[in-house]
């Protein structure tokens, strides 16, 4: 695959793409584990939701 | 399950723990295609290979304005039914709506640079991209200073709806300035008559960009709402202790 | 409707009295003016050229910073909420407020932009036309400030948020409102067109502006 003279330009415009796409999805993934950690500790010290508590009884 | 089940929270948890293997699955797919396509598409006989950075650009300029529709309909969501899900769906949407913009953007000036020879030109097109990824950037403000969440998705929500009516009138605005100060742009970006090889692998890019926004909205969406959780949760906590207390 | 005008006069005696800010936009607005010579140079015919452009920014500045007063006042003294649960609409109330707002500190502006226009070097005749486009353009720019008012105040968040937010909205106001003051001056182009879309965006605006700034009052502050 031959480029012409502006190979860099592209490399650069995919290079940014691939950057911003890749740190959107380590926000996601990231932001989900924090998330998930924050929800698994309250769980552990025993505090509920009102609905999952109405599930319990 | 009917659709209308997924308005409910912990419903729409489960299905995207179902669905989004899918979706990621679906978007790489798409994505491979797409980028094999690129790869092979035929240079234009005057831009060169710099074309093969309209794959990018035009795809997520379409996925920006969406990404404000689906904001908009998410607005009307909050604003009319009252709905938490949809409050989750907006705020969920404008930091990959600021993303893409920003895409747009950097790609735009860096196939400015060979073509115009410049890496900014206030060209109509791009000068209004400028100017939604500012609206982006004020949606993005306001989520960050409001407090109460509840409260902030209001607010955006109201902004959505006033943007969704001013871009239609900052695009015409913008063209009518850039054909005042300057007699004609230099060229046209995919015009009426596109040859079939590069339409192809244009369409496959937007619809792999497509995929990759539903993939990444869902998961911010499930995201948002076990943040919300965990805010109810440490509220009544403090709650409990400050109760225990007393 | 004598609601609507006691309200209309409340503001604006509230804002000519002491701690109102009626005067201060255009002193912020004769300051901008002032300062745009020393960051270009006294070129003459450089300010000539630029004038109604410097005119048109100024005035969109001191609007804009005029306009977190618009009901940060009424909300910590608690008679915005007597403005939400009173008879008449809030829809109605709110462009009483604007009106208002607009009186006291948009159309001095409007009166004393030929008096600056002169240390731009603005011809006299030209002056006429910049002022007539800033009569037209100013309640577009209170009309859409008006929701970017009603959103800060909900979230209790004034000045820098209030002009991220409806700065990009102005934009179209400001490209039709130069546009059309250009073309009165030195412009090819004729002056009806850029001059009657500046006043439907001024009418837009007085619809669209009350409706959005009063469903965020009342969703931002229940």
């Amino acid at each position: 695959m031959n480029l012409g003279p502006h190979a860099d330009f592209i490399f650069a415009s995919y290079a940014v793409t691939v950057f911003v796409i890749a740190a959107l999805v380590g926000w996601v993934v990231l932001d989900y584990a924090a998330q998930r950690r924050v929800l698994g500790d309250l769980e552990e010290r025993g505090v509920t939701r009102r609905s999952q508590r109405k599930g319990d009884a | 399950m009917a659709v209308i089940d997924l308005a409910n929270p912990t419903r729409f948890i489960n299905f995207v723990n179902r669905a989004l293997p899918w979706f990621a699955a679906a978007t790489a797919i798409a994505f491979a295609f797409g980028l094999v396509l690129t790869m092979n598409a035929p240079d234009d006989y005057q831009q060169g290979a710099t074309v093969k950075i309209m794959y990018i650009h035009v795809p997520t300029a379409w996925l920006s304005m969406m990404c404000w529709g689906v904001m908009s309909v998410a607005a009307l969501g909050t604003l009319v039914w009252r709905h938490p899900l949809a409050d989750v769906a907006g705020k969920a949407a404008a930091p990959i709506g600021t993303a893409f913009t920003f895409i747009c953007l950097i790609t735009g000036s860096l196939w400015g640079r060979p073509t115009w020879g410049t890496y900014w030109v206030w060209d109509a097109r791009l000068t209004s991209m400028l100017v939604l990824f500012l609206l982006y950037l004020g949606m993005l403000a306001l989520y960050w200073t409001a407090e109460d969440p509840g409260r902030g998705s209001r607010a955006a929500a109201i902004l959505a709806l006033v943007g969704a009516i001013n871009i239609p009138i900052i695009k015409f605005s913008v063209e009518y300035w850039n054909t005042l100060h300057q007699p004609a742009s230099l060229f046209r970006k995919g015009g009426s008559a596109i040859d079939p090889s590069i339409l192809w692998p244009l369409l496959i890019m937007a619809l792999a960009f497509t995929l990759l926004f539903f993939t990444l909205h869902f998961a911010a969406m499930r995201n948002e709402i076990l943040r919300r959780r965990v805010r109810t949760m440490q509220m009544m906590q403090a709650q409990e202790l400050a109760g225990a207390q007393t | 409707m004598s609601m609507f005008f006691a309200i209309l006069v409340r503001d604006m005696r509230l804002s000519v009295r002491v701690g109102g800010g009626a005067l201060m936009g255009a002193l912020f607005f004769l300051i901008v003016v002032v300062m745009m010579p020393f960051a270009i140079g006294p070129d003459l015919n450089l300010l000539a050229r630029i004038g109604p452009a410097i005119l048109w920014l100024g005035a969109l500045l001191a609007t804009l910073l005029a306009l977190d007063r618009l009901f940060a006042t009424d909300y910590d003294d608690g008679s915005l909420d007597l403005l939400m649960m009173g008879r008449m609409p809030l829809e109605l109330a709110v462009a009483a407020k604007a009106i208002a707002h607009w009186l006291t500190t948009g159309l001095p502006l409007v009166i004393i932009a030929p008096v600056l226009g002169l240390m731009l070097n603005v011809e006299m005749r030209a002056m006429g036309w910049v002022a007539l486009t800033l009569l037209a353009g100013t309640p577009a720019l209170t009309f859409i400030g008006l929701i970017g008012a009603a959103l800060s105040v909900t979230l209790r968040r004034g000045g820098l948020l209030l002009a991220v937010l409806v700065l990009p909205l102005t934009i179209p106001v400001l490209i039709f409102g130069v546009a059309a003051a250009n073309a009165a001056i030195v412009g090819p182009a004729p002056f009806g067109p850029p001059f009657t879309i500046l006043c439907a965006l001024s009418l837009a605006s007085f619809v669209l502006g009350p409706f959005a700034a009063a469903a965020a009052l009342r969703h931002g502050l229940e």
